[in-house]
């Protein structure tokens, strides 16, 4: 079995998915002929037809619109957004309509639609193409948001995304897209949503992340074990609903807790972690939960992207200050 | 009706101006209206008119919408409804929508179609509920595929577009209807539907009331084009005006676009001419910004009167049917608005029970916070 990487991950989940469920249908800017800017659906216009992996107008409204409308009529769309930094005119579609269908209709209609987008900074892209903004997403009752960090993990978090009865948002990392490979056989095993994935289990600190920033935390657990420190590393994966249960358990465990994103501090995940910390687990707490994270400035472009971006180094520093705590 | 450009290449098929250039595309944007405001007939009357009397259920729908509106008015003063949008004067293109809809297709209304949802088997009981302020208003019985009315304007419009993508990949013999105002058609969610509508030749007609007024903003002020039908040109879809305040001619363009697009014509966008005699909503005073003069003058166009003069003309109807027929909608009436009052109201911990298909463990305790009726801290 040839390993493969987060990005054909994603297309062989969107491929056994389609395979599996003739209601299954993919749409988005050039995903058809072309197979997608980043081929995170090469080959499926071959395989699947024109009707069935759709290149749309380009017009984000629509494609996050219509899959709502599809979504209601049976069928189980995948539409992809270029970018992040385009899917905000899809914003008024996901929040107004996606995440309230089921809800507003007392159950008769439901939104059974993913909306993939790759997002993140690191890979030296234009303008708008590196921001990561999954905390508004977060915000919107009705909504499920889902972050990968693995090929293991795209390939059972998608399927179980397209499988879930109601709206996903999948945000792919794509800085680690082509990072690194794993096998993933083929098998159609969904993973759960809505709970956290423990990456590396240890006792003295719990570090909390997601997506591409996974392996920058990673890293520094290995670091820090070089120096005796037993760092245990949580996925967050699905970070709304978020299961702060298995956070909990950890801290409960490390009394310790520091909280990686990519995304700007402001108003951001993980202050909705730290807040929860504070409120169930505040008891259990040797040390003030750290965040490390985008700074509350504007994305810069890409020749100073990695002055913006979280580092082993910034990880590091507030682990060993979490340490030094108490 | 949109004429495809000719072939350039015919000889002498252009006329070329002085500076060489020619017209490539040649475009022309109908009209069409069956029963004129003093009840005279106009145009060709439809199969369905050919017998007066088979216009009786369309006249009796227009007359139960505005009782139901006038009735709906009144809750709302009388602090038993919420903020309600009244459809005065807009009833021949709700109903004339309405009797061209089948059961099969898929309606997705916005918020001033009422009469047309009532066709479609909504009832009274969850116009009233929704706009009392419960969702329940929204679980519709009859039409179980129709999409609930969209409050936020234009955004159904590419939900339309999904609908009737679904409908076309299954090979259905049915349409969708996305029914919005002539506001609606100053926005991008409406172009980009009706361009992917084009592309995709998709069962879906776009029926743009224009009722003259978005809340304050006059026809006027909303665009420079001469027509809203002819935005659809630019999408390559046919788009033609009807006389919105004639059930007939409403009736007809529909049912005409409606077979064809069932049929794999594809879609066409239908301005229908009307007016918003009421006020926005009830939470809106028009006169604040429209001369009483231009109400009165649009009062002699109304789309009720026309239809009793024209059964009146032709023996097919009577004083007394017509005091009949109204006692019968109050009876109607009074049935649904007891059933509203009496509709017991929701725990309030339901609120979670609709979020998703099964509540995540996750809102487990906010759940019951609600249930317990306090906060838990």
């Amino acid at each position: 079995m040839a390993e493969i990487t987060l990005l054909e991950a994603v297309t062989q989940a969107l491929a056994h998915e389609m395979e599996a469920d003739p209601n299954v249908v993919v749409l988005g800017e050039d995903v058809g002929v072309n197979g997608g800017v980043f081929r995170a659906t090469a080959g499926l216009w071959e395989r699947f037809g024109a009707d069935r992996v759709i290149d749309t107008p380009l017009a984000e409204t629509l494609i996050a619109g219509m899959s709502i409308g599809m979504a209601a009529q049976g069928l189980k769309p995948v539409g992809e957004i270029q970018f992040m930094g385009f899917i905000y005119s899809a914003f008024d579609q996901i929040v107004s309509h996606a995440a309230r269908l089921r809800n507003r209709t007392r159950g008769r209609l439901s939104c059974p639609m993913v909306l993939r987008a790759p997002f993140g900074g690191g890979i030296h892209a234009p303008e708008h193409h590196s921001e990561s903004t999954e905390a508004l997403f977060a915000h919107i009752p009705g909504l499920r948001v889902v972050i990968p960090s693995s090929p293991g993990r795209a390939y059972g978090l998608l399927l179980a995304a397209i499988r879930d009865p109601d709206p996903v948002v999948f945000l792919e990392p794509k800085r680690i897209y082509r990072m690194f490979k794993e096998n993933v056989p083929d098998t159609g095993e969904a993973l759960p949503l809505d709970v956290c994935f423990v990456l590396r289990e240890g006792s003295d600190v719990t570090l909390v992340t997601w997506g591409a920033m996974t392996r920058e935390t990673l890293a520094a657990a290995d670091a820090m074990a070089r120096e005796g420190v037993r760092a245990e590393v949580i996925d967050v994966a699905t970070i709304s609903p978020l299961d702060i249960q298995t956070i909990l358990s950890s801290v409960e465990k490390t009394g310790r807790c520091v909280i990686v994103h990519e995304a700007a501090r402001n108003v951001g995940v993980g202050a909705e972690i730290a807040a929860q910390l504070a409120d169930q687990g505040l008891l259990s707490l040797f040390a003030p939960v750290k965040r490390v994270t985008g700074y509350d400035a504007i994305m810069p472009l890409h020749k100073l992207e990695h002055a913006y971006l979280p580092t082993l180094e910034r990880i590091v520093t507030a682990v060993r200050e979490t340490l030094e705590a108490a | 009706m949109a004429m495809r450009p000719e072939d350039p290449t015919r000889e002498g098929a252009h006329d070329a101006a002085a500076d060489g250039s020619r017209p490539v595309a040649r475009f022309e944007v109908r009209y069409s209206q069956i029963l004129d405001h003093t009840g005279a007939v106009v145009g060709r009357l439809p199969k369905l008119a050919r017998e007066p009397r088979a216009l009786i259920p369309l006249y009796r729908a227009m007359v139960l919408t505005r009782l139901f509106d006038a009735k709906a008015v009144a809750l709302q003063r009388t602090g038993q409804l919420g903020t309600y949008p009244s459809s005065l004067g807009q009833e021949a293109t709700a109903v004339g929508l309405g009797a061209a809809l089948e059961s099969r297709d898929v309606l997705l209304p916005f918020y001033r179609d009422t009469g047309t949802q009532f066709m479609r088997g909504v009832r009274m009981t969850d116009i009233l509920l929704y706009w009392g302020g419960d969702e329940r208003g929204m679980a519709y019985e009859g039409p179980v595929e129709d999409f609930p009315i969209s409050v936020p304007i234009a955004t159904h419009a590419p939900h339309a577009v999904g609908v009737a993508y679904a409908l076309k990949h299954r090979a259905e013999s049915r349409a969708a209807v996305c029914s919005l105002g002539d506001g609606a058609t100053s926005k991008g969610d409406f172009y980009e539907a009706l361009n992917a509508a084009g592309v995709w030749q998709l069962p879906l007609i776009f029926l743009v009331t224009n009722n003259q007024w978005a809340i304050s903003v006059p026809r006027c002020d909303q665009s420079h084009a001469e027509t809203l039908a002819q935005k659809a040109i630019a999408a390559g879809i046919e788009g033609e005006q009807v006389d919105g305040n004639d059930v007939l001619a409403v009736y007809e363009t529909m049912r005409r676009a409606l077979a064809r697009a069932r049929a794999g014509g594809g879609p066409h966008l239908i301005e229908a001419l009307t007016y918003r005699i009421a006020d926005h909503t009830t939470a809106d005073d028009a006169s604040r910004y429209r001369d009483d003069a231009e109400v009165s003058r649009q009062r002699a166009l109304d789309p009720i009167d026309r239809v009793r003069k024209y059964l009146t003309a032709a023996g097919a109807w009577s004083d007394a049917d017509e005091s009949t027929l109204e006692a019968e909608c109050r009876l109607e009436l009074e049935e649904g608005v007891k059933e509203y009052l009496a509709t017991p109201a929701r725990a309030p911990d339901s609120m979670f029970d609709h979020l998703f298909e099964a509540l995540p463990a996750a809102l487990e305790a906010q759940r019951d916070e609600v249930k317990k009726g306090g906060s838990r801290g």
